[in-house]
């Protein structure tokens, strides 16, 4: 547990066992007994220290949970997706049927396909930066406030990220209920300079796409802002306050200072930030589920739920489904490399 | 003058991050004649715990809360305590040694965090429907203990190197084993950080939506605490007390969760989140 260079026996802590034998001359549990004769037990403790087997042994069951649970599963999309899988193929009346690109030249032809694209793509484009841009003022807020002030604002957003998706979901249908929710209330009696009138009375948020993703829009903001701002401010507390404090006596504007000194420091962060929202925000599942009202409308689908539509809806379609979220799992993947990279300039893979 | 100014604009943050939570709780105790009233009140005017009792009974569904809420238990704790165990271990070989395949094996680690679960879920059913894993809680805590595992491993590796290697070799020289030098070393200086790791994973499983909706498809008393939620949600007729009574004693129990290990949190997730 102690080793760090391959090759340095006293590195070792088996190596530093037998030296603290040499040293004490006493006999240790686990040594070779009085007559020579090795156990199984020390024999294959022995070839786990010559070989250096310690670190292997200890990540295989990850690797053997992930590899299983998550690696394969998503091999196996890919395999389905070249197929013809449907409930013939499930309960084994019909054999393993492939056929080639047909599952992807259908669902390019496929209008669904393209509405529910361009919803993921809109969504992810207009969600990232309002979170980004609330997230950072948030965090900049929080580091400019009094101690008691900071504490209740960010217990506040705690509580907002802390709340999971399925109950910030249907928290935000009700408060968008055309029969007696508080949001259409409020707008009916708002001041018509504003945007408010009689029109917004019973107004259904959730019945087609874009109220529906203005409401989803709110509601990931609401839930997303925490992280970004909480990250933020771990980064602005590593920033030296002399950095800003001799730009402010050089005469930068808290503009200036933030795009000339925090900015240029927190860039890493940033990054990762905006990478991290654009994975959550394309591939969101459970909000778009709960807010659309399960499955059936279907242009209102984003990428993520009309795949689980292709694949759980009657009759049942898993090679068709497995080709859509192939697809997801792929342009997610291309975010993710670039999440990686970004990682790895950080110093985080060490 | 400026001070007051940043101080009104946290306030107004705070109010308007805290209004949908207050207006969970608040509907969650209103009868049903103020819950749809024309002018809606903020707090409830006559408040009836005749929503939670319909929770608590399980009317809706005919089978009582506490059966969810021991389902939820049962596959958040076993998944939370296999994965930190399972993290463990993966973290001790992350941040003690040099291996073959290191680098790999952090960046999967990284890719398979970002893996879609929609997308999996599909594979994973059908797998699960083979292996006669589908409406059962065991084949829940299989996948919340596999997707737990890489944030839960990265984060446990900066804890378990933040532990001086010298505290270590100290040990091994005074002829301590491995296990020993884990069991009284490392998993004492560790602890803050496991706690850390199992909330984020307790959070995870006990949120989880997508597989559960998948998996539990027939068998409602096998049904987690965030199907119960959409079970309730999900009906003709929305009963909207009923459904925030639910929301609200689903949710509590983790934002004390979450406030509790406040500190250790945002530490955890600086380790997480500026490093990594």
């Amino acid at each position: 547990m102690v080793k760090t260079v391959p090759g340095q026996p006293g590195g070792s802590p088996a190596g530093l066992r037998a030296a603290g034998r040499r040293l004490t001359g006493r006999h240790l549990p686990g040594g070779p007994g009085p007559a020579g004769q090795y156990t199984a037990r020390e024999r294959a403790a022995a070839l786990v220290r010559r070989r250096h087997l310690a670190p292997y042994i200890l990540v295989l069951p990850s690797v053997v949970a992930i590899g299983a649970l998550v690696l394969w599963p998503a091999i196996q999309i890919g395999l389905f997706s070249f197929q013809n899988y449907g409930l013939p193929q499930v309960t084994g009346a019909a054999g393993t049927d492939w056929i080639g690109a047909g599952n992807y030249t259908a669902i390019l032809s496929d209008p669904e396909f393209w509405l529910s694209l361009r919803i993921s793509l809109i969504f992810a484009a207009v969600v990232v930066p309002l979170t980004l841009l609330t997230g950072t003022l948030v965090g900049l807020l929080l580091n400019r406030l009094g101690r008691r002030m900071a504490t209740f604002v960010s217990g506040a957003a705690l509580l907002a990220w802390a709340t999971p998706a399925v109950s910030a979901s249907v928290i935000f249908v009700w408060l968008a209920d055309p029969d007696g929710g508080v949001v259409d209330w409020t707008l009916s009696r708002l001041p018509h300079w504003l945007g408010g009138g009689a029109h917004w009375a019973s107004f259904s948020w959730t019945n087609s796409a874009l109220p529906a993703y203005t409401l989803l829009t709110v509601l990931l903001l609401w839930q997303g802002f925490p992280f970004i701002a909480v990250t933020v401010l771990a980064g602005l507390k590593t920033v030296p306050v002399e950095l800003h404090e001799s730009a402010r006596v050089d005469g930068a504007g808290p503009w200036r200072i933030f795009w000339r000194v925090t900015y240029p420091l927190l860039k890493p962060i940033f990054l990762v930030l905006l990478l991290l929202s654009v994975i959550w925000d394309f591939g969101v599942f459970t909000q778009v589920y709960i807010v659309i009202g399960e499955l059936g409308n279907r242009d209102e689908y984003n990428l993520g739920i009309y795949a689980y539509d292709r694949a759980f809806s009657n009759p049942p379609s898993y090679g068709a489904a497995s080709a859509l979220a192939f697809i997801l799992t792929v342009v997610l993947l291309i975010i993710t490399v670039g999440y990686v990279r970004a990682s790895v300039k950080q110093g985080a893979i060490s | 003058m400026r001070r007051a100014g940043l101080n009104g604009l946290g306030l107004l943050v705070a109010l308007v991050t805290l209004f949908p939570i207050f207006w969970m709780v608040s509907t969650a105790f209103k009868p049903a004649t103020e819950i749809y009233s024309l002018t809606p009140h903020p707090l409830p005017a006559h408040p009836t715990l005749a929503n939670f009792r319909t929770v608590i009974d399980g009317s809706v569904i005919g089978i009582p809360y506490w059966n969810f809420l021991k389902n939820s238990l049962f596959v958040t704790v076993v998944a939370v305590a296999a994965s930190s165990l399972i993290a463990m271990l993966a973290a001790i070989a992350l941040a003690r040694f040099r291996f073959r395949f290191r680098t790999s094996y952090l960046i999967m680690l990284l890719i398979v965090q970002m893996l879609p679960q929609q997308a999996l879920v599909i594979a994973l059913f059908l797998d699960f429907r083979r292996l006669n894993l589908l409406d059962s809680l065991v084949g829940l805590i299989l996948v919340y203990t596999a997707f737990a595992l890489p944030v839960t491993i990265w984060m446990l590796r900066n804890f378990v190197a933040a532990v001086p290697r010298e505290m270590e070799e100290a040990a091994a020289i005074d002829g301590a084993g491995p296990l020993r030098i884990f069991w009284r070393i490392l998993l004492p200086l560790t602890a803050p950080g496991l706690v850390a790791t199992s909330v984020f994973a307790f959070i995870f499983a006990w949120n989880e939506f997508v597989f559960a909706l998948t998996f539990l498809g027939t068998d409602t008393a096998k049904y987690t605490l965030p199907i119960y939620v959409q079970y309730f949600y999900g009906r003709g007729s929305v009963d909207w007390g009923g459904i925030m009574a639910a929301s609200t004693l689903f949710t509590i129990p983790v934002m004390v969760f979450f406030l509790i290990v406040q500190r250790r949190m945002v530490n955890g997730l600086v380790a997480g989140a500026v490093k990594g």
